[in-house]
């Protein structure tokens, strides 16, 4: 028998691998899968639907009209000097995003435990898709923005797209990574605590208020903009709103702070994530 | 040489039975640590109490130890909470071992999971592809062989169809396509293949065949000894979480048809009452050629022995028999029914009674006998519900395809006879 030991196994199933044992590769092998899952939930989504992908446009549409009406006329938020319009549809096209990376992702293991309990492959293929879903969600949003930011210049308003918008891409993968990342830590936990699960639709919805959607970062006071500042997703936010429409608070090393949060909580929801997909179809 | 291409050592599973959400908060985030931190966790699991060590704690699988040879067709059998299932989703992965460690060489796929991961919504092309890529396929193999794979699971016409649509056998048929079409150097195959028409079953264990021909090794979890012993050479006999045989697969369903378990109480004394007019004082199931520990198969003969005492001379007495499978009674017999002399008078004394039971006619299932005496309609004088207990399985015939087979509709085994002649040859 132990002549064996020595030849290429293909596979060795040991009880726990160490902490950075994260089998990354095999994500990469089950790459079609990913690729057919962001498919899947693209086609599956709207199938016997009316409107279709136009659902894509409405949602961001609406949430944006209610907040110039409610925030805007209503309790007269200043809105750095830009149109309310395009200064709430840009917070609501980032947000939509990250908030949907992040709530979706968290159900994963419970959403996906039918699956999961018959038959393997990498788990994280799962989240990972769902983020890249996302984009394609996002980028249909981001052009739909991007034909109102088109609209409001030829009449005449008054908004300054510069050279930050060179960093789009670069926000996008920092919103991906932190709703990926918190999501992936949240999914691991709610093997478990089915309370966060809960938690999880109405915290996001609190996290918005904390992060300058709905207001610029420049009317917090400057006692308290630490504590806005604290959510990673703020300089996001606002480099994006500067970007775009060329007016608000803007800063690198924020940005920087954001980076390495995302990092941070990007290795941990990995690894918290591959520790418990070994066992948890005994707890679910 | 032959190789070895599924190797375990001292693999172990222990399951904790939890309570969830009964214990205190300091004592959850205990475990929630624990879990954080990657030890082997909580769970929900029952199973024997045999290997609970008492805490709450028990060990599914115990220090298991095998290898399998490349082509080798090995059948895993054992009681229910033996450690099958567990074994079979340590060696798919779907949970981790708590010890130890298993070592494979080459892609193995289950046969247990037909339709994983289906989305109704999408079309059967589209499910073709998904499925087959959560099964471990790459876009491009599934590409070679899609057109191989609607043959095999007839669905051209439906191809582009959404599979909510689609009647629950083709659903099925393509969905075991897909499985069988893995090509998997390992193949699992779980008893649930069991559902399904009988065309369906016998496609399966077709395939079953053919991939054992082609070299293929395959590991066949099943409670049909009929079927292990047709497909496999060799057997491992589990026990508790413990490899209790591992050998010929004969002598493996030898040593498991005679597990104790599997005895249940066909010999029953009860006391005699004075005071009472009868009393029944003995049942026995006895079964000619086989002694009292084998199991009993629904081809034996089986005999019903009843021992009773009538302390008084009695008129208008009957002694019944009633037999139940599963709780639900089968049937109800009197003595008197063909014997009415009895029932005028019947003189005080000790009585033997050997009812022998219809040859054939039961099909495999847990079998109950109750025993009564009493004035028929009118009163009871003494009853032993459930006096004994006995199981028949289907040990010596492969019974997948047959009609009287377990899982097929219909109380009854028969074998009828069809007189099937052939009338006229269709030239094709």
């Amino acid at each position: 028998m132990n002549q064996n030991l020595n030849t290429n196994w293909d596979l060795i199933i040991r009880p726990k691998s160490g902490w950075f044992d994260l089998h990354l590769s095999d994500l990469w092998r089950y790459r079609d899968l990913t690729m057919l899952f962001v498919w899947r939930d693209f086609v599956a989504q709207y199938k016997q639907t009316i409107l279709g992908p136009l659902w894509y446009l409405i949602q961001p549409l609406f949430s944006t009209i209610v907040f110039t009406v409610v925030f805007g006329r209503v309790a007269k938020i200043p809105t750095d000097g830009l149109p309310p319009f395009l200064f709430y549809m840009a917070g609501v096209t980032c947000w939509s995003y990250f908030a949907e990376c992040l709530t979706r992702t968290s159900g994963t293991f419970i959403t996906n435990a039918g699956l999961f309990g018959k038959v393997y492959f990498p788990r994280l293929t799962v989240p990972l898709s769902i983020v890249i879903s996302n984009i394609l969600k996002f980028g249909i949003q981001f052009l739909f923005f991007i034909g109102f930011i088109a609209y409001f210049m030829i009449n005449g308003a008054h908004i300054r797209p510069n050279y930050w918008i060179f960093l789009m891409p670069y926000l996008l993968l920092l919103m991906a990574g932190l709703g990926l990342g918190a999501g992936i830590i949240i999914s691991a936990l709610t093997t478990k605590y089915r309370d966060l699960q809960q938690l999880v639709t109405f915290g996001v919805q609190l996290l918005m208020y904390a992060t300058p959607i709905v207001y610029p970062l420049s009317v917090v006071p400057d006692k308290y903009k630490w504590l806005v500042l604290l959510n990673p997703m703020a300089p996001i936010v606002e480099t994006f709103r500067y970007a775009f429409l060329g007016s608000g608070s803007l800063s690198v090393t924020y940005l920087l702070y954001s980076t390495i949060t995302t990092l941070i909580l990007l290795l941990l929801g990995v690894i918290l994530f591959n520790q418990v997909e070994k066992t948890f179809m005994d707890t679910v | 040489m032959s190789d070895i291409v599924i190797q375990v050592e001292n693999l172990s599973k222990y399951y904790r039975l939890g309570l969830v959400g009964t214990g205190t908060l300091s004592h959850d985030l205990n475990r929630a640590w624990a879990k954080l931190r990657g030890k082997p966790d909580p769970t929900l699991k029952i199973g024997q109490e045999d290997n609970n060590d008492g805490n709450g704690h028990i060990w599914a699988l115990q220090d298991i130890s095998f290898e399998v040879t490349q082509g080798e067709v090995l059948g895993i059998i054992g009681r229910n909470g033996a450690g099958k299932s567990t074994l079979l989703k340590i060696l798919s992965r779907v949970t981790a071992p708590t010890s130890g460690e298993c070592r494979v060489k080459g892609r193995i796929a289950s046969l247990l999971e037909v339709g994983t991961g289906f989305h109704p919504e999408l079309t059967g092309r589209e499910n073709i592809f998904l499925n087959g890529a959560i099964l471990g396929m790459t876009k491009k193999e599934i590409k070679q062989k899609f057109d191989k794979i609607v043959a095999f699971a007839e669905v051209e016409k439906f191809i582009d169809t959404p599979v909510k649509r689609y009647s629950s056998g083709m659903y099925v048929r393509l969905a075991f396509a897909v499985a069988a079409h893995l090509d998997p150097e390992i193949l699992v195959v779980d008893e649930v293949l069991a559902v399904g028409d009988a065309a369906f079953q016998k496609k399966c264990l077709g395939k079953m065949g053919d991939v054992a021909r082609e070299g293929r090794t395959v590991l066949f979890v099943s409670h049909n000894m009929g079927a292990v012993q047709r497909l496999c050479i060799r057997g491992v006999l589990l026990d508790n979480g413990y490899i209790v045989k591992n050998g010929n697969v004969q002598e493996v369903i030898t040593s498991y048809l005679h597990e104790p378990q599997h005895l249940n109480t066909r010999h029953a004394i009860f006391d005699d009452d004075l005071h009472q007019l009868a009393c029944i004082l003995e049942v026995e199931l006895i079964c000619p050629g086989k002694d009292c520990y084998a199991i009993l198969d629904i081809s034996d003969q089986l005999e019903i022995h009843i021992k009773y005492a009538v302390h008084r001379n009695a008129t208008g007495v009957n002694i019944a028999l009633s037999l139940s499978r599963d709780g639900t009674v089968l049937f109800n017999s009197f003595d008197i029914d063909t014997d009415p002399g009895l029932f005028e008078s019947r003189r005080a004394g000790i009585y033997s009674a050997q009812i022998s039971l219809p040859h054939r006619l039961f099909k495999a299932g847990c079998y109950s006998v109750s025993i009564g005496i009493g004035y028929p309609n009118i009163a009871i004088i003494d009853s032993k519900p459930d006096a004994i207990s006995f199981a028949l399985a289907e040990i010596s015939e492969d019974t997948t395809i047959k009609s009287y087979s377990k899982s097929r509709p219909g109380e009854l085994l028969l074998s009828l006879n069809w007189n099937s002649t052939l009338k006229r040859s269709i030239t094709q």
